[in-house]
Formats: structure tokens, C-alpha cells, sequence
């Protein structure tokens, strides 16, 4: 086992390897060598699943940090927590890989983008395996990193590297809190390992547990992309789109919601922790959801999607429904994955081209694409039986029950908007009269790009059933709570059967209001926007968040770095001064008579004085006699 | 243990020295056999130190390797010299530092090659000397020493105003080193007064703490001379100018290596000899370290000059090495030890990259570079390991010497700690910015002009076999960094409790006594 479970991380270690360092002869077959290690990790990933009786599998390997009790293992552990996300990560990565070769053939950068995406997949497989909070990190910050390099894979293009800096820096501004949290918990446990952590929280003081929890939750808020932090997903765009399908829908963004539900016994604790997380992701749902209506970049309504798609499972791991946030976690990686793969199609067939509104009627060039499209936005909508209808369901019944009506009420206006802006797209891109451009040659993706799309279709289908009632209960509720534990009892009573069709006829009517709008009265959607000016304008410039935080941060510190940190105060000040300090100013008009011949002379001369001074004053001060 | 009766360290010690005088002996003009030969005997060097790290015994703080020979008998003046688990690590990094720096300069150096590299020996002799100097006049000597032909690097083979900067250097740190000789001479005679032993044996001083109000002026006095070797904020302004002008192998030996003569010198003198004053100064130190630290990375960030930009991230970097020293506890004491060696590790590197685009160009401008990535491949991934590096990216070995510094501070003080985190998210945004100016976007056109002349070439086979060592270590340190940790364990627990110490007792009676 424990070779096994090393070998998940070999593997893409290996690709990552050769791809990385003989790149330049492997070109040809870099995306089948990176394929192969995927999938072959996800085959071990498979061994460990159906060995999951002897779960939980915990095994040190090496000690990696040692210091005076400060000591941090590289030790792995595998519950059934971890063996979802490892599945879910590994499949849908493997998809990706094969996807890329064909979406990434003949580019200059293919053995370098291989490389990273595989390294990328070995950072996300130790995010979720270390057994400690720091080894975590070293996933965490792995991720971003390789997130920062596929964002600017196109370096020579001005604005990727640009999103590559942001997407790292904003994370990093959420990595300060996720380490401060981490500083809190060893300060107080003396340990960092999730175990000896969850088994001494009867130590733990309700107040320090709100903290920590608030303080690790700043990092997810970074990582994730949840307000006030999401700035930098948007952007993270400029990156190729199967880079944005797994590392910006399907894997990396969902860490922060994976670290609450690790976390879980130290968020329960924290009523008001556990309430900040509903909050923020009811916020950043909705918030994310208005800035998706009206954008008319097919990637960019895409990433305000998965943003408000977070907010979900936050909402979920907040209300204490841990399991319910990682069963939208799995369904949103099938069907947001398949989103991107089917828009990266659309891009490919359009060279690149993302504007919808140059699009229109595109069912005809490409079919499986827009049908494998159209099971995506159905499951996003929250269509049953389609896999994201259990599990947004789930999340929504669930914060009723437990008492939190007004989050429950944001999710389903939310799940509304989901409805309109997906099929918005949809019909603006597939459907109604070709606006294409003359120069453009729409045409179906080769097989090896649609295959992984009908996979991910498939699963986008079926994937909720594991969601379902079944005599024994919910198979993946009883699966996951042996880990996660199973969610407080109902404090309030509902109607199951009314809460689903509310949700059911949020997603249909958002289906038929973009309908409305887009196919049947195409002049409706100028005359609205007409209408509620503000608000559009609003929702158009994405509420000026960009601009505002420029404006408030990035701007005075760079004018007050430059114009008074280092021009007055460095230059001005403190060197000015040293400039003045007697000696210095006198010696440097002499300088070269100095280098010449004076040195040794002054070097005594100054030394003996010294020694002189400060003998004088010991004596003068009386301490020796 | 037969290497116990061999004079190892002198070995290591005049070892370079003996190679410069060997150099002065070949003819000025055959260069190739001066800097090969020069190059063949800092490797060698380099395995002499390798068999430290292997039979130092990590199980006692008791100085290893010690030779101790009377030097000037009246003053009580001894050769004495020895490492522990704090030097090893420092010596290693100096005989190792040597080899890239001095095989980076192959082609820079083309006027004077000989006088060039007989000034790196020394160089190393009076380098080593400060770390394996277990006597205070001895280690002073050496300090001095140093200086020399450090002073000849810059003022030499410098750039523009290298003038201007050698002055700057030289008496601005002449200026902490004489003020470090008087203390020495202070501290001489203040202790045989309370002890009976007058002695400059660095290990004896350390056994007795004075009375308060002598360490209090003490300390004062070897702080100021540290501080501006180190440099602490604000006595740093030499840095940037020193850096500049400096050749590359004088900017990589300065940074890596120089520096941290002045955070080494408050682990042999200001902590263990002024246990109560170390302790009541944290806060002033806890107040520049944390300035130096955002204040480096804020004014890195709008560097226009990359050497500049480096100079000023060291100020930041070597803020975090006072912060978990003056933790005075052991987690963030060996983070700031291991933090002073992956300084030296990545910022070498960093100024070695500069160097290599310099050699091409003859300019350090960032705005005159863009897209270099894609004229010169592999000279970008070298760069962006190192950038890496510096940033502190977990796996590399900046991240090990962070951490634990951050452990160790947030253990003193929640507060201080709390504050010192969000420092990562500048060197993050200064080290990428400045990497993304001069690597991405479309090269300017006339570097494509010039890399179609073939003038401006990727990394050559000699530049490319400098850095992989370097690589190398960044990764093991990250990855492995027990191997080096298990090593300080020992000597850093007698440290700490060294500076926890309370003046005892006697002493006290003794300043009672002491006074008329």
C-alpha cells in the first residue's frame, strides 16, 4: 500500500522530469508521455479505491522538518475524503491531459505546458494527501505556482504573464492568513498532523478555534477565489482553456472548500467561523452570478460561473453539510470541466476567438459539441436528473434545515440567475443565426478532444446518482461521513418535495428567460438594459472591483514606494546623511589619492582613535580600577 | 579520530592563501593557466571543507577541529580556531560560493586577471579566517582583513563610479569596525577586571556574562558594528552602491558571504556574551528587522536597476534572519541560520544571473530587456528557479529558513509574527515583476537583431555548469533540509541557553565591589 500510494505521486513526478528537463527531444511525445503518467496514477488512485476497507491509510515516508519540536513529516493519509478528491482529481486531470494533445498540437510551448500540467497534478495530489497542515501547503502553494506558469504559458503576449503575477500575488495574500492560522494551531497543539490536531480539540478554547478557522479560511478565500479575493480568476483566463478547466473549475480552486471540510472539526466548533463561511460564499455566489449575465466573453461568463459555483460548496461547508460541499465539489469538476473542454472546442474551431457575439448557430458545425455543452449547462442549472441538480440541492435543503433561510433564499435567486446566463450563452453560441465572420472556418474537434468531452458528459449525467436516497440512506453521504461525519439533525422542518421544485423551476425558468430574450424577442435584452441602467452598467463593468482596488492599493503603494520610500527617505535621508557624516564627505573628494598611497595611514590612524576614545571613556567612567 | 591531530583547519585556512602566493609566480599574460589553475585550487579547497560537514559531530556544542596556539603572549593573544554547529554551515557555504564566483569571471575579467584572482584568494583566507577565529583579536584581524581585498574588487574591476562606492563601502564599514575594535579592547579589559582572566578566547568570554551596565554598553557597541555589516535597516545604503558597482564575483561574495559576517557576529559575540541586554533589546531589533524587511521589499519593488533590485531584497531577506534570531528560541535560531545560507545560496545565484545578461549587454536596466525568454531558453528557467527560490516557494530552500523563522517569532509574540507573514506577498510581487519585464513578452527588437549576429547567446556550457551545483543545493535544502538542521541542533540549544542566562549573582557584588 504505502508503495502504491507513493507511486499516485511518481508518476506525474516522473512526466514532469522528462518532460521538463529533455523537453526539447521529447516534443513529439510529450502530451503521451504526461497522459501516461496521469493516467497511470489515476489507475493507482483506482487500487487504493477498491482496497478502501483497510481506510484510513496514514504512513510517514521521510521527516522532513525537524526542529526543536517543531517537526513536520512527509506522511500521507488517505480516508474517504481524500480518496474522492483523489479520484476526482486524477480522472478528470487525465481527461485534460488527453484533451490537450490535441488542443495544444503544433504549440511552441507543448513540452513546457505538459511538463507543468503534470506537475501541477502531482502539487494538487500532495495538497490532498499530506496528513499535515504544512505539507498541505507545500500542495497549495505548489498548485499556485503552476497555475502562475499555464496562466502565462503565451508569455510572449503582454497580458498572460500580467494574469500570471496577479493570480499568484492575490494568492499569496490569502497564503499569509492560511500561514498565520497555521502559527496559531502549532503554538497551541505543538503539532501541525490532522490527527493529533482533531484529537485534542477538548483543549481548544471556542474563541482560539474561531481564529484559527477564520484565519485558514482567508486563505481558501484566496485560493478559491471567493470575494473579496476572486479578482484573480477572471483573469486567469488568458491561460489555455484545458489549464482553466482543470486548474480554474475542476481541481485547484476547489482546495480551499477541501481544506474547510478537512478542517471541519475546528469549524464546527466556531459557530461564528462556520457562519462567516456560509456568508461569503452566499455573497460571492450571488455577486459572481450578476457579473456572468451580461459579459459577452464565453471563458469569462465560464470563470464568474465556477467563482459563484464556490460559493455553493462554501455555503454548503458553512452551514455544516461538509459532505453536501464536496458532493457539489465532484459534480461541479465533471460538468465545469466539461463546460471548458466544450468552450476550449468552440475556441479551437474559431481560432481562438471568444466574443459570443460573433457566434450563433454553431449546433450545425459542431454537434457533440454543443450537445456535450448543452448536458453541461443543464447540470449547472440544476436540471434533475442531471448530476448538479442533487448536488446544489443538497446544499440549499441542507442551509434550511439548518437554520439559515436568508442564505438558502440568495442560493435559489442565484440559482435562477445560473439558469439565464448559461443558457444566455448557449443560445448566443449554438443556436439562432450565424454572426461568424467570413474568415472563420468552424469545424468539429478531432476525436481525441471529444472523446474526453463525452466522458465528462457522461459523468455529468450520472454523477449525481451516487447522490440519491437509497434504502441504506445516501450512499455518498454515508461513504464520506465516516470522515466528515454526518451533518447536525434538521433544526428546521421542511418540505423536501416543495424545496425541490423551487429549485427545479428557478433553473427551468432561467432557461425560458433567456429563451425569451435571446431567441424568440432578440430586442428585448437592449431595451432591459435601457431600463436599469445602473444595474447594467453595473453587472457590465463588473462593479468596478478591478479599478477600485487598483485606485485604493496597488497604486499608492507603488507611487508611495517609489516617490517617498525610496527617492526621499533611502536617498534623501538615511544615505544623504551617511553622506554628510564628516569623515565620509572628506574623504571622497580624495578619494583617488586615497586608493593611491594614504590608505594604510588613515586605516591606523582611524583604528588607533578609536581604540583611544573608547579606552579613554572606560577608564574616564570609572568601571576599571 | 586522526583528523583531530592534523591542523585541518589551518589547512583550510591558508590553503587559498598559499594558492595566491603560488599565482604570483606565473606569468601575467598566460591567463588561461591563472584562471585555471585559480579555479583548480578553490575546488580543491572546496573537498577540503567537504570532510567538516562528515566527521563534525553533531552530539556536542564543544568546538570541533580546534587548534589553539599562543599568538602574542602578553595580551594573552591566541591562534585559535575551531568550528560549531553554527560556523560549519558558513565555512561550507564560503568555500563553496568561491566556485561559481570565480568561474563566472572567466570572461568578465579581462584586464588584470592575475592581480583578479590573486585577490579572490585572499579573499576566501580572510573570509574563512572570520568564521574559524575563535579569538576576538584573531577574528578581528581577519574582519579587517577581508576588507581588503574586497575593497580592491570593487575599486578595481567596479563599474562606473566604483569610486565613489569603494569609498562608501570601505569606511562605512570601517567605520562599524573600528567601533568593534574599541568594544573588543572594552570588553578585554572589563572582563579580566570581573573575572581575573583577561583573555580575547571567544568561547571563555561567553562563560561569564558582565554586569548589566557593561553589557549594556557593550552590546551597543558590536551591534552597530554588525548591524552595518549586515546591513539592518537603516545603516544599509552602502549595500545598493557597493552591489552596482561591484564586479559579478564581488556581488555574489558580498552577498553571499560578506553579509553574513555581521549576522554571525551576533551569534558569537551579542547574544552569548550579553544574555540580559539581548534580551531587552528584541524589541528594537524586532522593530528595524520587521522595517528592514517590507521597507527592502517595497523599495526592490520599484528598482529600476536589477542589481539594485537584488541589493535591496537582501536588506529584506536578511531582516527575516535578525527577526528569528532575536526569537531567541531555538526553531527561529535555526531558521535564521539556514535562512543566512540560502541568502547566500539564492542571492549568489540571483547576482549570477544578472551577471550573465551584463557580460552580453553591458546594461542592468530592467526596462531595456523584455522577452528574453525566447532568445535564450534556458538562461530563463535558471533565472526563474532562483527568482523562486528567493521567493521562498515550498520545496525550494527559502521556504525551510521562512517557515521556521516564522515559527520561531510567532512563538515569541503572537503580534510579531502576525505582522511579519504578509511580508511573502512583497517578495512575491517584486521577484515577478522584475522576472516578467525582462523575460516575457515579445523581445525588444533590437535584442532579436543582436541574437541573430549571434551576440547574444543562450547560457554557454560553462555558465550552465556553474549554476547546476547551485540548483542542486536549492532543492536538497528544501527538500532534505534535516541534513543540515541535525547538524545545528546541539550547538544552537547551548546557544539559547546561553542567552537566557541571568547575570549571576557575583558579578553583581562584584560591580558593587568594583566601584569605589
Amino acid at each position: 500500500m504505502e508503495l502504491v500510494v507513493l507511486l499516485i505521486l511518481i508518476f506525474p513526478l516522473t512526466g514532469f522530469l522528462i518532460n521538463g528537463i529533455f523537453g526539447r527531444w521529447t516534443k513529439p511525445l510529450a502530451g503521451v508521455v504526461a497522459s501516461a503518467a496521469i493516467v497511470s496514477s489515476f489507475i493507482m488512485a483506482l487500487a487504493v479505491a477498491s482496497g478502501y476497507n483497510s481506510l484510513p491509510f496514514d504512513h510517514i515516508y521521510y521527516s522532513w522538518i525537524s526542529s526543536a519540536g517543531f517537526s513536520v513529516p512527509f506522511g500521507l493519509r488517505i480516508d474517504s475524503l481524500s480518496l474522492t478528491m483523489l479520484l476526482v482529481v486524477t480522472g478528470v486531470s487525465s481527461l485534460v491531459h488527453i484533451y490537450s494533445i490535441g488542443y495544444m498540437h503544433n504549440d511552441e510551448g507543448y513540452s513546457r505546458y505538459f511538463a507543468f500540467l503534470n506537475l501541477f497534478v502531482l502539487s494538487m495530489i500532495i495538497l490532498i494527501l499530506a496528513d499535515n497542515y504544512l505539507l498541505m501547503f507545500v500542495g497549495w502553494e505548489g498548485v499556485g505556482f503552476c497555475s502562475y506558469i499555464l496562466i502565462g504559458h503565451w508569455y510572449k503576449n503582454p497580458a498572460p504573464p500580467k494574469a500570471g503575477i496577479k493570480a499568484f500575488v492575490v494568492n499569496r495574500i490569502g497564503d499569509a492568513g492560511f500561514i498565520i492560522g497555521l502559527l496559531f494551531i502549532f503554538t497551541h497543539f505543538g503539532s501541525l498532523n490532522y490527527t493529533a490536531i482533531f484529537n485534542n480539540t477538548s483543549t481548544l478554547s471556542v474563541s482560539l478555534a474561531t481564529v484559527i478557522t477564520l484565519f485558514l479560511f482567508v486563505g481558501a478565500v484566496g485560493k478559491s477565489a471567493q470575494f473579496p479575493l476572486y479578482v484573480w480568476l477572471p483573469d486567469a483566463m488568458e491561460g489555455p482553456t484545458p489549464v482553466s478547466a482543470l486548474i480554474h473549475a475542476a481541481t485547484m480552486v476547489t482546495a480551499g472548500v477541501y481544506m474547510v471540510a478537512r478542517s471541519h472539526i475546528l469549524y464546527s466548533m466556531s459557530p461564528i467561523s462556520s457562519e462567516v463561511v456560509a456568508s461569503i460564499g452566499a455573497l460571492t455566489a450571488f455577486f459572481a452570478a450578476t457579473m456572468a449575465l451580461t459579459h459577452t466573453d464565453l471563458k469569462r461568463v465560464l470563470a464568474y460561473s465556477t467563482v459563484s459555483q464556490l460559493g455553493y460548496m462554501f455555503i454548503g461547508v458553512g452551514v455544516g453539510a461538509y459532505w453536501a460541499g464536496i458532493f457539489h465539489l465532484m459534480t461541479h469538476a465533471f460538468f465545469k470541466g466539461l463546460l471548458f473542454l466544450a468552450a476550449g472546442s468552440v475556441m479551437h474551431a474559431m481560432d481562438g476567438l471568444l466574443d459570443m457575439r460573433k457566434m450563433g448557430g454553431l449546433i450545425k458545425k459542431m454537434p457533440h459539441t454543443a450537445v456535450v455543452f448543452i448536458i453541461g449547462a443543464l447540470a449547472i442549472s440544476g436540471i434533475p436528473p442531471l448530476s448538479g441538480f442533487f448536488s446544489k440541492d443538497t446544499i440549499l435543503a441542507e442551509a434550511l434545515k439548518l437554520n439559515h433561510p436568508i442564505i438558502w433564499f440568495v442560493g435559489v435567486v442565484t440559482a435562477f440567475m445560473t439558469a439565464f446566463y448559461m443558457f444566455r450563452l448557449i443560445f448566443l453560441t449554438f443556436f439562432g443565426k450565424s454572426r461568424v465572420p467570413d474568415e472563420y472556418h468552424p469545424h468539429e474537434s478531432p476525436a481525441v478532444m471529444v472523446t474526453p468531452m463525452w466522458i465528462l458528459a457522461a459523468l455529468s449525467i450520472a454523477g449525481g446518482l451516487v447522490g440519491l436516497e437509497t434504502a441504506h440512506g445516501i450512499p455518498m453521504k454515508n461513504f464520506l461521513s465516516s470522515t466528515l461525519g454526518f451533518p447536525p439533525a434538521a433544526v428546521v422542518e421542511t418540505n423536501d418535495n416543495l424545496l425541490m421544485i423551487i429549485s427545479v423551476l428557478m433553473g427551468i425558468g432561467g432557461i425560458f428567460l433567456a429563451w425569451l430574450m435571446y431567441i424568440a424577442k432578440p430586442s428585448l435584452p437592449a431595451k432591459l438594459a435601457n431600463s436599469v441602467k445602473v444595474l447594467y452598467s453595473g453587472c457590465k463593468n463588473l462593479w468596478w472591483v478591478d479599478q477600485i482596488y487598483n485606485f485604493l492599493f496597488v497604486k499608492p503603494l507603488w507611487w508611495v514606494s517609489h516617490n517617498f520610500l525610496w527617492k526621499v527617505v533611502d536617498v534623501k535621508l538615511i544615505d544623504a546623511s551617511v553622506d554628510d557624516v564628516g569623515f565620509l564627505s572628506a574623504f571622497t573628494g580624495k578619494t583617488f589619492r586615497l586608493l593611491q598611497n594614504g590608505f594604510i595611514n588613515s586605516y591606523v590612524t582611524w583604528a588607533s582613535l578609536g581604540v583611544v576614545v573608547m579606552l579613554g571613556w572606560v577608564i574616564y567612567s570609572g568601571g576599571i580600577r | 579520530m586522526s583528523i583531530s591531530n592534523f591542523p585541518y583547519l589551518s589547512l583550510l585556512l591558508f590553503f587559498p592563501l598559499i594558492g595566491a602566493i603560488l599565482l604570483a609566480f606565473i606569468p601575467k599574460k598566460d591567463t588561461l593557466i591563472i584562471k585555471l589553475f585559480t579555479l583548480v585550487w578553490i575546488v580543491i579547497e572546496f573537498l577540503i571543507s567537504i570532510p567538516l560537514y562528515f566527521y563534525f559531530n553533531s552530539g556536542t556544542y564543544n568546538m570541533q577541529f580546534v587548534e589553539n596556539y599562543s599568538w602574542i603572549k602578553s595580551l594573552n593573544i591566541h591562534f585559535f580556531l575551531g568550528i560549531d554547529g553554527i560556523s560549519l554551515f558558513l565555512v561550507l557555504l564560503t568555500t563553496f560560493l568561491m566556485i561559481p564566483a570565480q568561474w563566472s569571471t572567466w570572461e568578465a575579467i579581462d584586464k588584470k586577471v592575475k592581480e583578479f584572482n590573486i585577490a579572490l584568494l585572499l579573499l576566501e583566507t580572510g573570509m574563512l579566517g572570520v568564521f574559524l577565529a575563535l579569538d576576538g583579536f584573531l577574528f578581528y584581524v581577519f574582519w579587517e582583513f577581508e576588507l581588503i581585498p574586497m575593497y580592491l574588487l570593487i575599486g578595481i574591476w567596479g563599474g562606473k563610479f566604483r569610486v565613489y562606492a569603494t569609498m562608501k563601502f570601505f569606511l562605512y564599514t570601517f567605520a562599524g569596525s573600528v567601533l568593534m575594535l574599541a568594544a573588543l579592547m572594552a570588553l578585554y579589559f572589563i572582563h579580566g577586571h570581573f573575572t581575573g582572566i583577561y583573555t580575547f578566547n571567544l568561547v571563555e568570554l561567553a562563560k561569564t556574562p558582565l554586569p548589566f551596565k557593561w553589557q549594556f554598553w557593550l552590546f551597543l557597541a558590536f551591534f552597530l558594528a554588525f548591524a552595518i555589516k549586515v546591513p539592518i535597516w537603516p545603516f544599509h545604503t552602502w549595500l545598493p552602491w557597493a552591489h552596482v558597482e561591484a564586479p559579478t564575483a564581488g556581488s555574489v561574495l558580498l552577498a553571499g558571504v560578506l553579509l553574513k559576517m555581521g549576522t554571525y557576529g551576533f551569534l558569537r559575540f551579542n547574544l552569548p556574551m550579553f544574555p540580559d541586554m539581548s534580551r531587552l533589546f528584541v524589541p528594537v531589533i524586532v522593530i528595524v528587522g520587521l522595517i528592514g524587511v517590507y521597507y527592502g521589499a517595497w523599495v526592490a519593488m520599484v528598482q529600476p536597476d536589477m542589481k539594485k533590485l537584488v541589493a535591496y531584497s537582501s536588506v529584506s531577506h536578511l531582516g527575516y534572519s535578525m527577526l528569528g534570531m532575536f526569537a531567541l528560541n531555538r526553531i527561529g535560531m535555526e531558521g535564521s541560520i539556514l535562512q543566512m545560507i540560502n541568502h547566500g545560496i539564492s542571492t549568489g545565484a540571483l547576482f549570477l544571473i544578472v551577471g550573465v545578461i551584463y557580460e552580453r549587454m553591458h546594461t542592468r536596466l530592467i526596462g531595456r530587456y523584455s522577452g528574453l525568454a525566447a532568445i535564450m531558453p534556458a538562461y530563463a528557467v535558471m533565472a526563474g528557479i532562483f527568482v523562486f527560490s528567493s521567493i521562498g516557494l515550498p520545496g525550494m530552500n527559502g521556504f525551510i529558513g521562512e517557515i521556521l523563522i516564522l515559527v520561531g517569532v510567532f512563538k515569541k509574540n503572537i503580534w510579531y509574527g502576525m505582522l511579519l507573514a504578509p511580508a511573502a506577498i512583497f517578495s512575491a510581487t517584486y521577484m515577478l515583476v522584475m522576472f516578467r519585464r525582462v523575460f516575457f513578452h515579445k523581445p525588444k527588437p533590437e535584442l532579436v537583431e543582436l541574437s541573430k549576429q549571434g551576440k547574444l547567446k543562450d547560457l554557454s556550457l560553462r555558465e550552465f555548469s556553474y549554476f547546476i551545483p547551485l540548483v542542486l543545493l536549492v532543492f536538497w535544502i528544501g527538500l532534505y533540509p534535516n541534513a543540515f538542521l541535525s547538524k545545528m541542533h546541539t550547538s544552537v540549544n547551548h546557544l539559547i541557553s546561553q542567552v537566557h542566562r541571568e547575570a549571576p549573582a557575583e558579578n553583581i557584588s562584584m560591580l558593587t565591589g568594583g566601584k569605589r
